[in-house]
This record gives structure tokens, C-alpha cells and sequence, in this order.
């Protein structure tokens, strides 16, 4: 250690308001950012292995247990994967429609929860939701009642709101009635104008001015009018346009030593960021004119690339969900079958859809009689690591004068901004700032 | 209104999805109200702020997930130090959870599918639930919990007495509910007679099976079940996979598995 080159150490070792089990550690060298490592220390649960031998039909089931904040997200890759294993195509009518229902339904319960309980307590400075409770109850309770409202969505659809019981390969195990969808439509209007609320609050919350140049990636919906959820080409600003199947010649998954999660990097390329401030760079146009007109009036333009204000950009997906949900309820007729025939063979199937926080890719290997073979699963947080990391460098570069605890807490937030879900992430993050 | 002394309440987080912690903060209604009446003193994925208890332990620690690692097993035991009780929530607290799949197989095996570099994994060969290394005074069943009995089982605790979480059957659900039996009814194969209730039932409602999240029952007959599972169809693969799930570490559910472990594989084509 030379004169002059302190060493600062700052760490965090368990990050709070996250999915999960991460830690961040930051080594700085003088003013140099020596080292920047999110960890990943949540114990690795070998999903990938244990669905190996079982049924097609359990992949659903087994893979919402990865998370239990976006087990629809996971629901819904698995059952496209299998289907397209087995030749059936869900693209339109009643099915496809339930399915984007109780999507909608989870964006809703995730995006209000991050919004509200994880992510705005670091815009008013308060360390979480019951304590910014205390002095902002109102605000706070209405985030609570949006969120209520995604939960009932997925409760009437799916059964309940964690691990859903009726998703399967094929469609549903039952089909909600018309009237039953119905009830959904008084807690929902009242989601959307707390949604437009929260477009017009976010927008004035501080944030600092940053521009971070990194490749976005998102689905891209076929229907020119349709936001991504969960079907579509899986497309980048760096000029990827692929199949989900296609994913794997272009993504590689790298294993490093400080994490239980495999870092997703675009093959001879760079890194990527997935999730909500992709899906609008990527398909703004495509936001339901309500949606549309918010984003608008929040100054979002066509592309944000200020990951502080991911929290306006989900506001803003939060009226494209309610909208959406309230338009799916009015069109809603029931399908004549709750499912379709869905009969396996020896084949390779790939599912992609919109988790909350990013694509979620999914990939299966089958026998003729539907055992899984080989299964691969690629979550939006794995993919979205190196990003962070890359915006915490920036982060730490233009703020290394700070204190280390007002550096730290930058740093969380840097991290909180992505809404990194960390029991995902695992097969797939510890902050430690060392500057000693 | 607070009272003088609130009682302290911490959530402690193992290998598990985050859904059953979730199920605290799915309370919409009752959370804002429940910080009222106790202190929420650590809970990371609410809140930053850890009201430490150098002197005193918290009165009601929740547990989620299962030990699976050697620095979980030291960690279980600082939380049972500080902690005045201790309440498991979920199938990885209470029975292991889906990764105890790894009990019955080879971790090694496990690691190597997963990961590019087994050696930076470091893990147990088992997943084992909190029991199995701290006494806990109450478990709750569910992959996920049912918000509603958690909030029954603070609220006992915080008056001093026994949770009202009843040990049946959720055929006894099914009953109550008014719902036709979809395996008399439809020859839908269901875990319903062997698993313990709590959920409500909400899986016959959805014409499906229960397929056992919550564990097994008190007393279950699984040999009866599935000796007309098989009767239905379900040939010895099937009856293995339908008890090794959520809860595959849960006694009566392991031994059931194993009892049909060891028929002729359906297809040679197989999987491991």
C-alpha cells in the first residue's frame, strides 16, 4: 500500500430488501475501483438436476418453487417450453388469455411490492416500508391494496397466490367463470388509478442523473399492440433478433468463484441488461394508450437508461397491468375445454417470457413418454449480475468522496434498482466495499 | 395502540424460495396493524434496519428454509440462542422442502449438471428440515404457507397459547368446502387422504388432485391410497414421484416413495 493509495473495504454482507440471500463486497484503491463483487450466497437448490426423471407435466409445479415472488413467471416459460416440445401452440383465444390474466396478476403483486416495500424507502430514506409507514401510512397502505389486487388476480385464476395449483402444460385445470372474473373488476379500477397515482409520485422522487450504455434485452410481442409478457422474439438495441430457441448460441452462462449464480453474457460480445427498463426501451410504442400517455407525462420519452428510475418505468408497467387485466376481464369468454390435448414425444422444447424483473428462459429435453431428460433455466437475475456490478463501478466512480456508509447505501440502491431476485439468481449475489 | 413493551419478532431466512416470508408481507391488510402491535425487529427482506437484542432474545422467531449447507447448520443454532420460540414456516423449514430430492440422490452428481465448476459449490449432501437440528416449538406445513394461519399462529403466540392449526386430512377440507370428491367422482389420482390440511382444499376446487404441499396428515394410510392409485393407473413411477415432491423428506411421504421404489421403469429410454 503506497503513500496516498488508501484502501477502503466497504461491504454489506447481507443486502436487505432483496429476493433472497446476496452480499456486496467494493475494494477501493486510492481512486481506483479495485474490485466489485455482488455475491451470491444463497445455497444453490440443484433445480436443473432434480428435474431430471420426472413428468413433463410437473415442470410447472416444481419450477414455481424456485421463487416464490414470480412462480407464475416460471409457471408460464415451463408450459411454453413443453408445448413446443410436443408441437401445440397457445397463441391466441381464451387460454392464452387467462395466461396473460394471471401474469398481469403477478407483475401487479411484484411490481407493487417492489415499488412500494423495497424500492421507495431508499428514495425517502427510511430502511424499509413499516418504518416509512410510520410517516407516510397512506402511501404506503395504497401500495398495499394494489398490491392486494395482483393477489387476488392470481388467487381467482390460479388458486392462490403463491404457487399457483392451476397452471398446467395445456392451459388450466379449470376455468374461471365470466361473473367470477367480474369480481375482479372493482379491486382492479381502483389498482389502476393507484398506479396512475404512483406514475405521478415516482416522478417526483429524486434520482440521479445517470446514463448507463448497456445492451438491452427483451421479448418483443408479434402483435405490434401487445407489451411483451409472454410470448415473442427475443430481441436486444445491439440488434439481436431471435427465437427463444436460438437463446443458447448467443447467451453463454460463465460460472465465477464468488457466486452460486452463473453470469449470462451476450456470446463475444458484452453484458446485458434484462427487465423493465428493456421491455421499454424495447416496446414503448406497443403500451396501451393509458400506459403510453403516463409514461408520457412522467417525461420517460422512448428509452430510459437510468436504472434510479426503473421505479417510474414500473409505475408505468403497473398502469400497462391493470389496464390490461381489466381489458382481458371484459372480453373474457370461457374456453370450451379449460386445457388442451398436450400428448409428449422425443423432443427439445424453449419457453421465454417477462418475468417482473426480466426474461426468464427455459429450456427441456424429453423422452416419447415426457420424462425430462435435461433441463436448463436461466433467470433474469443471473442475466442481469454483470450489469449490476457494471453499475455499481459507475456508481462507486462518481461518488468516491462520499463516506463509506453513504457509499454503501448508494451501492444498495444501485443494486435494489434492478430488483434483483436472488433465490432465483441461485443456481444462479455479498456487497463488501473494501477500501482497507 | 403500542403497548409499553412490544414483543420482538424476526424472520430468519435458509435454503427456500422466499415465498412463505412472503405470505407475511401478502397480509396486506393485517401487516401495517401487526407492526403496531409487535416490533418487527429483523427482517431483511422488509426492512435494513436490525433492532439487536444484545441481552434479550426475540420473543417469536420465524424460520424459513432448510439446512443444506455446514455454515446453515452453525447458523441454525445462533438463531435458536436468540430466539425465546421458535416457529418453522413452510415444507423446506418443516420436511426439507423439494431440494431434499438431493437426499436420494448423488450431490456430486447434482453440482456437476448445474455448474460448469462443482469445486466453487460448497453444500451438504442433504437437505434436512430445522428439527432435525433445533428444537422448534411449532411447525407450520405448506409449500406455501397459508397467510391466514400465520397470522393465527403470531396472534397464539402472542397471547400465550396454542395455535389453532388442526392436523386432518384436507378431505376434511374438501367436506367442509362442499366439494365432490374428484377421486370417487372423476378417478383423479389425489394426495388429498394422506395430506395434512391448512390450504383450504383449493386444488379439488380446481379439479385437480391434491398433489401434497402441505405434508403429510396425522396418522396417514398411504398404503391404502395407493394401492387404489394404482388401481386407477398410476403405475410405480408415478406413485414414487407423486410422494417424493415439496414435502419428499417428511417421514411418512419418504417411506411411502420408497415403498414403490424399484419397479420396472416404464420406458428404457428413462431418465436418471
Amino acid at each position: 500500500m503506497g503513500a496516498g493509495r488508501q484502501t477502503r473495504v466497504i461491504r454489506t454482507d447481507y443486502l436487505a430488501r432483496v429476493e433472497g440471500e446476496g452480499a456486496m463486497y467494493v475494494r477501493l484503491d486510492g481512486r481506483e475501483v479495485a474490485e466489485v463483487k455482488l455475491r451470491i450466497y444463497e445455497p444453490p437448490r440443484f433445480f436443473e438436476a432434480l428435474l431430471r426423471g420426472r413428468a413433463f407435466t410437473e415442470a410447472p409445479d416444481i419450477t414455481a418453487r424456485i421463487c416464490g415472488i414470480c412462480p407464475v413467471a416460471y409457471q408460464m416459460s415451463a408450459v411454453r417450453a413443453m408445448e413446443d416440445a410436443c408441437g401445440v401452440r397457445i397463441d391466441d383465444g381464451p387460454i392464452r388469455d387467462l395466461r396473460r390474466l394471471i401474469y398481469c396478476g403477478e407483475w401487479i403483486e411484484s411490481h407493487s411490492l417492489h415499488v412500494y416495500m423495497l424500492h421507495a424507502p431508499d428514495f425517502l430514506g427510511y430502511p424499509g416500508a413499516v418504518e416509512m409507514a410510520r410517516e407516510h401510512r397512506e402511501i404506503v397502505e395504497q401500495g398495499l391494496q394494489m398490491k392486494k389486487a395482483g393477489n387476488a388476480v392470481m388467487a381467482l385464476v390460479g388458486g392462490r397466490e403463491v404457487h399457483p395449483i392451476n397452471v398446467r402444460v395445456g392451459g388450466f385445470y379449470r376455468a374461471p367463470t365470466k361473473t367470477q372474473l367480474r369480481t375482479l373488476q372493482d379491486p382492479l379500477e381502483r389498482a389502476r388509478e393507484t398506479a396512475l397515482a404512483t406514475v405521478r409520485w415516482a416522478t417526483e422522487l429524486p434520482f440521479p442523473e445517470v446514463e448507463r450504455e448497456v445492451e438491452l434485452l427483451a421479448l418483443a410481442d408479434p402483435d405490434p399492440d401487445a407489451y411483451p409478457i409472454d410470448r415473442g422474439r427475443i430481441v436486444s438495441d445491439g440488434g439481436i433478433d431471435i427465437a427463444p430457441a436460438e437463446f443458447d448460441e448467443h447467451v453463454v452462462e460463465e460460472h465465477v468463484e464468488h457466486s452460486n449464480a452463473l453470469h449470462a453474457r451476450i456470446r463475444e460480445r458484452d453484458v446485458y441488461l434484462t427487465g423493465p427498463l428493456a421491455r421499454y426501451a424495447l416496446s414503448s410504442q406497443a403500451l396501451r394508450p393509458l400506459a403510453g400517455e403516463a409514461a408520457r407525462e412522467a417525461g420517460l420519452g422512448g428509452v430510459c437508461r437510468n436504472p434510479f428510475r426503473s421505479i417510474l418505468v414500473r409505475a408505468v408497467e403497473l398502469v400497462q397491468a391493470c389496464d390490461e387485466a381489466l381489458a382481458l376481464i371484459e372480453s373474457y369468454e370461457p374456453p370450451v375445454a379449460p386445457a388442451v390435448e398436450v400428448t409428449p414425444r422425443r423432443a427439445v422444447g424453449h419457453g421465454a417470457t417477462e418475468a417482473p424483473r426480466g426474461l426468464l428462459y427455459h429450456r427441456y429435453e424429453i423422452d416419447e413418454d415426457g420424462t425430462i431428460l435435461d433441463a436448463r433455466i436461466v433467470p433474469p437475475t443471473s442475466q442481469n449480475q454483470l450489469a449490476i456490478e457494471q453499475d455499481l463501478r459507475a456508481v462507486l466512480e462518481a461518488n468516491l468522496d462520499l463516506p463509506d456508509d453513504r457509499l454503501a447505501l448508494r451501492c444498495e440502491q444501485t443494486i435494489r434498482n434492478h430488483d434483483p431476485c436472488i433465490s432465483c439468481a441461485t443456481h444462479f449475489l455479498q456487497l463488501t466495499i473494501d477500501r482497507g | 395502540m403500542a403497548a409499553p413493551h412490544r414483543q420482538t419478532l424476526a424472520v430468519w431466512k435458509f435454503a427456500s424460495c422466499d415465498g412463505c416470508q412472503l405470505s407475511l408481507l401478502d397480509c396486506e391488510d393485517e401487516l401495517l396493524l401487526l407492526a403496531d402491535r409487535l416490533e418487527i425487529a429483523y427482517f431483511l427482506e422488509a426492512s435494513s434496519a436490525i433492532v439487536e437484542m444484545p441481552t434479550h432474545p426475540y420473543d417469536v422467531s420465524i424460520v424459513e428454509g432448510s439446512i443444506t449447507t455446514a455454515h446453515d447448520t452453525e447458523r441454525i443454532q445462533e438463531v435458536r440462542r436468540r430466539s425465546r420460540a421458535l416457529i418453522t414456516i413452510g415444507a423446506c423449514a418443516t420436511a426439507g422442502g423439494i431440494q431434499a430430492l438431493r437426499n436420494f440422490a448423488d450431490v456430486e452428481d447434482f453440482k456437476s449438471i448445474v455448474y460448469a465448476s462443482p469445486d466453487y459449490i460448497s453444500t451438504l449432501g442433504t437437505s434436512t428440515p430445522i428439527s432435525a437440528h433445533v428444537p422448534v416449538d411449532f411447525e407450520l406445513n405448506g409449500c406455501p404457507i397459508d397467510k391466514r394461519q400465520l397470522l393465527e399462529v403470531i396472534a397464539a403466540h402472542l397471547a400465550g397459547r396454542r395455535p389453532r392449526v388442526r392436523a386432518h386430512s384436507v378431505c376434511v377440507e374438501c367436506k367442509r368446502r362442499g366439494t365432490v370428491c374428484v377421486m370417487v367422482a372423476h378417478g383423479t389420482p389425489c394426495l388429498g387422504p394422506v395430506t395434512h390440511a391448512g390450504c383450504g382444499a383449493i386444488c379439488p376446487a380446481y379439479d385437480r388432485g391434491c398433489y401434497g404441499c402441505y405434508g403429510p396428515a396425522e396418522s396417514p394410510n398411504t398404503a391404502a391410497l395407493s394401492a387404489r392409485m394404482a388401481q386407477l393407473g398410476s403405475d410405480e413411477v408415478d406413485l414414487v414421484r407423486v410422494y417424493r415432491t415439496f414435502n419428499a423428506g417428511a417421514p411418512a411421504f419418504r417411506e411411502a416413495g420408497e415403498a414403490h421404489e424399484g419397479g420396472p421403469p416404464r420406458s428404457a429410454g428413462r431418465g436418471a
